[in-house]
């Protein structure tokens, strides 16, 4: 088992005849990922040719899913154009749309997720995130396959790089399914939704929780875990350097005041019963120590 | 970004928000000029991005111009909370008899956009909220939804204020509403909102944030940057396109990724505690594509930092390739020559590791020292500026 995708999900890419796009489905279709088609409006009836597949473009997401039989969107387009992309995708209830593209304004974002709600067919992941991958199964993202392979962890992350640096830490181990929900202040999805995927699937035995300064998504979390997750979870928080009122990289990670330091953060994991690594690698080895790997 | 008040009052004002007559000034002769066009009695107003101003004597009543131009040339160079005033603002005095509270923000935490309004304005909302929690209204808003007059009367009515100012209000709370959506930002605060003597509703004080992300829909913010209030090399790395936050401390960091970037800081940190308090000495994430140039860019920024003694290059090769940054870092030193005076100690991992590794080893670049682990690589940085 995995969360939100697995070995029959179907992709189609957003955005695909662009650079980025064309960079990473190339990579996706070497992972084993199905690709099945691109959309670009303007470009319908063109089709690319990808390393030996040939891959239909579509003007609309609706059009692609009846031809493909697409079940999840990965969205590489520019910040410019990206609302009217994952619009596209809700209206033709698209269930899963991963949105890759970093830098999109937040009321671009807090009205395609608002859209999304009103809808109530799409799970919409991202944006400014990596997407998410089960290894061997599927990956839909910008997440390097190499790094290790299917095994019983989940790991959920606002941070790509951090995600990557923890499958790596945890190879030997491997992953159910690892996702990077994004580093915006309004995402699709959060902590919690992976949370409560990761503990309703069977296949997950213990769980990686990445957060970082900004919000109270980890907060909220921690609530979650004490009263949802019997599973075992380790966490991390990056930013405890951070000063008040800088931006740090991802549009989202901030400390306003008090409030959103990755003390807070980690003080709410903690009182919740969740170990809290210093760095990475000591959070991989709390980890092991729970799981006696 | 967050605006200066004046800034922040000229966007009410193109947006019909109701704003008193005001003007900046940097001088004590352009305050008492300003003062001039004002015209009558005027409040003289530090313009810093720091709360507790007027406590710190940074808001004063003036009388008549020259009475401005004394004001003025007292608060001009305060230093507030650390922010050294150099604007200051002038704007007509207004008679006031009530003040409210009236503010839209971004949620975080509910992933949505909410009204924050009070009849208990003047004060900070932080302690409304806490004190008085029943006087701060908080209503959600729909972003596909908005706000129009129907909507506004709601809220306002929900907010308790008076019947008197009801419909002036809720007008203002349109208005906003406008501002905050046509100008991309997630705040708009007036605090506060004033109900005048003769009964005018009209915004005293106000505080915007912009989105960053929004630029490309708005050339005109760029405007509103304080080119002179930023650091000179954060200015230099914002010119070169670099994602950099400058620090106080010694170790010098490069990484790839804003979360890994973050995480490197806090184990420099920790790692720095065995070495007399040392700390990083900056924020730089180079992104994926980490080029030569890039790298160059990002090595002579943090170079140019006189604080730094050593510097951490970070990085985890997932779609970057350990060997082209691996390049890049022997390239940079190249470029930089003899620039390039302190030590740098480098950690890869990930993609294409081994032959990362291989190019510096062979480059065997004096400054350059090579660690397999990103807890002992900011170990040996942290001991390396300690020395």
């Amino acid at each position: 088992m995995s969360i939100f995708i697995n070995a029959d999900s179907k992709i189609i890419v957003q955005g695909m005849t662009g650079s980025e796009g064309t960079k990473h489905t190339r990579r996706m279709l070497a992972s084993g990922s199905q690709v099945v088609g691109g959309v670009t409006p303007g470009k319908g009836g063109q089709s690319v040719e990808i390393d030996g597949h040939n891959l239909p473009v579509f003007n609309t997401v609706g059009e692609a899913m009846a031809a493909t039989g697409a079940n999840v969107s990965v969205v590489f387009v520019p910040p410019k154009f990206a609302k009217a992309a994952v619009v596209d995708a809700i209206d033709a209830a698209m269930p899963l749309v991963v949105v890759i593209t970093e830098g999109i304004p937040v009321h671009d974002s807090a009205s395609f997720y608002a859209y999304s709600l009103t809808k109530g067919t799409t799970r919409i992941i991202g944006p400014n995130c990596p997407g998410l991958i089960s290894p061997g199964k599927s990956n839909v993202g910008i997440i390097p396959a190499n790094i290790t392979g299917a095994g019983p962890i989940g790991l959920v992350s606002k941070s790509g790089t951090l995600t990557y640096q923890m499958m790596f830490e945890l190879r030997d181990i491997g992953f159910s399914t690892a996702v990077g929900i994004g580093g915006d202040p309004v995402v699709g999805t959060t902590h919690i939704d992976c949370l409560r995927a990761f503990q309703d699937d069977p296949e997950t035995e213990a769980i990686v929780m990445i957060g970082e300064i900004g919000g109270d998504a980890e907060e909220r979390a921690a609530a979650f875990i004490a009263q949802y997750v019997t599973k075992p979870v380790v966490g991390y928080v990056a930013g405890f350097t951070a000063p008040e009122g800088k931006t740090m990289g991802h549009a989202g990670a901030i400390v306003s005041g008090s409030s959103g330091t990755a003390q807070g953060k980690k003080d709410a994991l903690e009182a919740a019963g969740v170990k809290v690594g210093q760095t990475p690698s000591e959070t991989a080895r709390l980890l092991r120590a729970i799981m006696g790997r | 970004m967050d605006l200066y008040e004046y800034q922040a009052r000229d966007l009410f004002e193109k947006h019909g928000v109701p704003v008193l007559p005001a003007a900046i000034a940097t001088t004590a002769d352009e305050a008492e000029a300003a003062a001039i066009k004002v015209g009558g009695k005027v409040v003289v107003k530090a313009q810093v991005k720091v709360g507790g101003r007027g406590k710190a004597g940074g808001v004063k009543l003036a009388v008549d111009p020259a009475d401005a131009r004394e004001k003025a040339s007292a608060i001009l160079g305060m230093d507030i909370k650390g922010h050294e005033v150099r604007t200051v603002m002038i704007a007509a005095a207004a008679p006031i008899e009530s003040e409210y509270y009236l503010a839209i923000l971004l949620d975080r935490s509910n992933r949505t956009f909410l009204v924050m309004a009070s009849v208990a304005g003047g004060m900070e909302i932080e302690e409304v909220a806490h004190t008085a929690p029943e006087k701060l209204a908080k209503i959600p808003v729909d972003s596909n939804v908005g706000i129009d007059l129907a909507r506004a009367t709601e809220i306002i009515a929900a907010a308790k204020f008076p019947a008197e100012v009801a419909d002036q209000v809720a007008s203002v709370l349109v208005k906003l509403w406008e501002t905050f959506v046509s100008e991309d930002a997630t705040l708009v605060e007036v605090n506060p909102l004033v109900k005048t003597s003769d009964g005018k509703i009209i915004a005293l004080d106000g505080k915007v944030t912009l989105d960053d992300n929004a630029g490309f829909r708005h050339p005109d913010h760029e405007a509103l940057v304080d080119q002179a209030a930023e650091n000179a090399l954060e200015a230099a790395a914002k010119a070169k396109n670099l994602n950099y936050v400058k620090l106080e401390g010694q170790v010098g960091i490069i990484g790839n990724g804003a979360g890994l970037v973050m995480s490197t800081l806090d184990v420099v940190a920790y790692a720095g505690e065995k070495f007399g308090g040392v700390r990083p000495a900056n924020f730089l994430d180079i992104g994926g594509g980490a080029s030569a140039q890039v790298m160059a860019d990002g090595l002579s920024i943090i170079l140019g930092d006189k604080d730094v003694k050593s510097v951490f290059v970070n990085v985890f090769g997932g779609i970057t390739a350990c060997d082209a940054v691996a390049n890049g870092i022997v390239q940079a030193l190249e470029l930089l020559g003899a620039a390039a005076t302190k030590p740098i100690v480098v950690r890869l991992d990930g993609n294409n590791v081994v032959e990362g590794r291989a190019i510096l080893t062979a480059a065997a670049h004096p400054l350059v020292e090579q660690l397999d682990t990103m807890d002992g690589a900011a170990n040996r940085a942290a001991e390396l500026a300690a020395k």
